[in-house]
């Protein structure tokens, strides 16, 4: 029996078992949301902006593992969902996003509505395709999955005329997808893996430094294996974190541009350095010459080749599924007889200790206003560290990175390549929706907030009971701190003026809204706000508008070159 | 340092803005690129002519094979291989420049394809360095227009890019 091209695409939503689509209708998908009407397994979410629609996809698949989907109109849909398409791109997020696009015949003529979505796209998804035939939706959404979810994971945009949605075709959704083009290597190198191993077991002042790809690849427990075997110390990029328990005394922290002193200062002096599904990027190394002044050995594990020796060169590169890679390791580190420098190791440990204590994250805790970094402890320890923690980019999502101490992966969310305000709220969205019984939480500043404040009006539709932490200090803070540091304290349109009373605005919208001015009524308002389990509550806590994160690398200096506090 | 690379890629519109899209937003040079279906129809065949240091030239091979459209890719220039560029001339031929025209498309083996009472067109093959070494020999003023397809390359002997 023939159906039409809107029923195909919703039968292979089902056929993914697609729990959540989020999206916003418009005139060229109407025929899908006529379908996605008449059926109940897959459930839309309704955005009230379509860059959300793509966040809370996004936010879905991180917390949860499996591919978010994202179903947007053709012209204004799309070219809202870029920035939410650029964002999964960056932070290597499956996600795929359907979009309409206007009838076959009027492509190419200004129709309205109408922008070439593939164009457009293509330079931050995957892949893209443009569907110009009713019979090849089937096969073209099993890619779209199976891209998205495989190899280095990205957004896939599937872009489908209006014409084609209404066109009748068989069903036929594939059982399995075979690329000729598209083979990703999983099984690393087994005589890399030994090489690698040789050279750790050789090594006086070893490091290992992991990143998403860790969390991504789901080789947590493999890591955390290793490192203990190992005993080396660890540390973790922005993305990497909860990948390996924060609580861990082998644990360093965070590294890069807002790392601890301990981690940097490793990170710099080892002899011997192990990089897991992390790539070397700007704010996690610096300047790469400055890196290269001292010498010393990399082995690197990633799925994605182009990765490898891109900004640093690698002695002994890998190419991999993390997981299996890891396995592999500790499957030769289990049967070989080579046996560590222990002594080295030692005297290298007591180096990093010394480091530690340097104590680079301390704050002034007897402030008569609240410190931010104080909020975050308090939030870590409200939820016992076993909240979902999504957050927006600036500031608070460096508090929160240093101060929420991650022991799990897929806990914490957050743009750390494309850096886009605006993600925090509707990727909770997503997490909350993947995770309905947990805690979600969003750290956000006052002017990232403003930036999907309507998402607020989504979650009230859904119930979604997110507590929201604002770190309101009424400054970009981030944009403020370097134009204190680097523009001779110039603040140059970074302070927020006219915000909206954050309590008022809350309620307005449904939900509950506390504002919290002294740093006695932290713990109780926080205590307060999670008792309130099915609401989504507001917290606006008005913070001190001075403070820097700290330590801090400054642009184009190397990882020993951090200002301290 | 100069590098010639082979691409065997699938027949899909907007491969070939994938491609140029990729040098264009990493910042590659592109001296030529030149494409056309293969014997096999589902394939297309690129030849890309850049250059950049080892370091740049590994990055443009691993982002090329990280194109879910491209099949294969070689670097023609780490081995033997061949490359020719096909070049159209049309020149003014008249009075003595007529006779020294012909003259220069025999020594060139070149061919004449299209003769008017004022212009010869001829056709020219060879290695980029024989086509510039044509428009050195002919004086600027007789040439009215050129066009160049840019490289092609195939490896010699069995160095063979096929699926």
């Amino acid at each position: 029996m023939e159906i039409s091209g809107a029923e195909i695409v919703v039968r292979c939503l089902q056929a993914e078992n697609v729990e959540h689509v989020f999206g916003y209708p418009g005139g060229a998908v109407l025929f899908i949301y006529d379908e996605l009407f008449k059926q109940n397994r897959v459930k839309h979410v309704l955005v009230r902006h379509e860059q959300a629609a793509v966040h809370a996809a996004d936010g879905y698949a991180r917390a949860s593992g499996r591919v978010g989907v994202a179903l947007v109109t053709s012209g204004p849909g799309v070219t809202n969902a870029v920035t939410g398409i650029a964002t999964a791109y960056m932070d290597s997020i499956p996600v795929v996003i359907i979009t309409g696009q206007v009838p076959t015949h009027a492509i190419g003529q200004d129709a309205f509505q109408e922008v070439d979505t593939v164009g457009i796209t293509r330079p931050c998804v995957k892949h893209n395709f443009l569907v110009k035939d009713v019979r090849d939706i089937a096969a073209t959404m099993k890619k779209a999955f199976y891209l998205a979810a495989s190899g280095r994971p990205g957004p896939i945009v599937v872009d489908i005329p209006k014409d084609v949605t209404a066109a009748k075709a068989r069903f036929d959704y594939p059982e399995s997808i075979g690329m000729r083009s598209y083979n990703p290597v999983t099984k690393g190198h087994g005589g890399q893996i030994k090489k690698a191993l040789s050279l750790l077991m050789k090594a006086e002042r070893p490091m290992i430094y992991t990143g998403g790809g860790v969390v991504l690849g789901d080789a947590t427990k493999e890591l955390t294996q290793l490192v203990r075997k190992l005993g080396f110390p660890c540390t973790s990029t922005l993305m990497g974190l909860g990948g390996f328990p924060a609580s861990d005394a082998q644990f360093l922290g965070m590294l890069g541009m807002h790392g601890t002193y301990e981690a940097n200062m490793a990170m710099q002096h080892c002899d011997v350095l192990l990089a897991i599904g992390a790539r070397f990027d700007d704010r996690v190394i610096g300047n790469p010459k400055h890196f290269f002044d001292e010498k010393r050995k990399i082995i690197h594990i990633d799925i994605d080749p182009s990765s490898i020796s891109k900004r640093v060169r690698v002695d002994v590169p890998i190419v991999g599924d993390v997981r299996d890679v890891l396995q592999e390791l500790l499957k030769q580190l289990g049967s070989g007889s080579a046996k560590q420098d222990a002594a080295s190791l030692k005297t290298w440990w007591a180096q990093i200790e010394l480091w530690r204590a340097r104590d680079s994250l301390k704050y002034d805790r007897a402030s008569p206003l609240i410190k931010p970094q104080f909020v975050i402890q308090k939030l870590h320890e409200t939820t016992r560290g076993e909240a979902y923690v999504t957050s927006d980019v600036g500031q608070h999502q460096m508090w929160a990175a240093q101060f929420y101490k991650f022991e799990k992966p897929r806990r914490w969310i957050n743009s750390g390549g494309l850096g886009t305000m605006g993600f925090g709220m509707p990727a909770a969205m997503g997490v909350q929706l993947a995770h309905p019984k947990d805690t979600v939480v969003c750290v956000t500043g006052e002017s990232s907030i403003m930036m999907c404040i309507q998402e607020l009006s989504t979650c009230k539709q859904y119930r979604l009971p997110l507590k929201i932490v604002n770190l309101n200090n009424r400054y970009m803070g981030m944009v403020r701190q370097w134009q204190e540091f680097f523009h001779g304290n110039r603040y140059a349109e970074s302070y927020m003026d006219a915000l909206p009373d954050f309590v008022r605005l809350a309620e307005s919208f449904g939900h509950v809204g506390m504002r919290i001015e002294k740093p006695g009524d932290v713990e109780a308002a926080l205590a307060e706000a999670f008792k309130r389990k099915s609401d989504l509550v507001f917290m606006d806590f008005i913070t001190d508008q001075a403070e820097n994160v700290y330590p801090m690398i400054p642009g184009g200096k190397g990882l020993s070159e951090m200002i301290l506090v | 340092m100069r590098h010639i690379i082979s691409v065997l890629l699938e027949n899909e519109p907007g491969a070939l803005s994938r491609v140029s899209g990729l040098f264009s937003a990493r910042g590659y040079n592109i001296e030529s690129l030149t494409v056309a279906p293969t014997e096999d129809a589902t394939l297309s065949r690129m030849t890309i002519v850049t250059s950049g240091s080892d370091d740049v030239i590994e990055q443009i091979n691993k982002q090329l094979n990280k194109l879910v459209d491209v099949v294969k890719v070689i670097d023609l220039s780490e081995g033997d291989h061949i490359e020719r560029e096909l070049m159209l001339v049309k020149v003014r031929a008249v009075g003595k420049d007529r006779e020294e025209m012909k003259r220069m498309a025999d020594i060139f083996r070149g061919r004449i394809i299209d003769v008017t009472e004022r212009d010869y067109t001829i056709e020219l093959t060879g290695s980029g360095s024989k086509l510039d070494a044509f428009l050195k020999a002919v004086s600027r003023e007789v040439i009215l227009e050129t066009v160049r397809t840019g490289a092609s390359g195939i490896g010699r002997g069995d160095r063979v890019l096929k699926l």
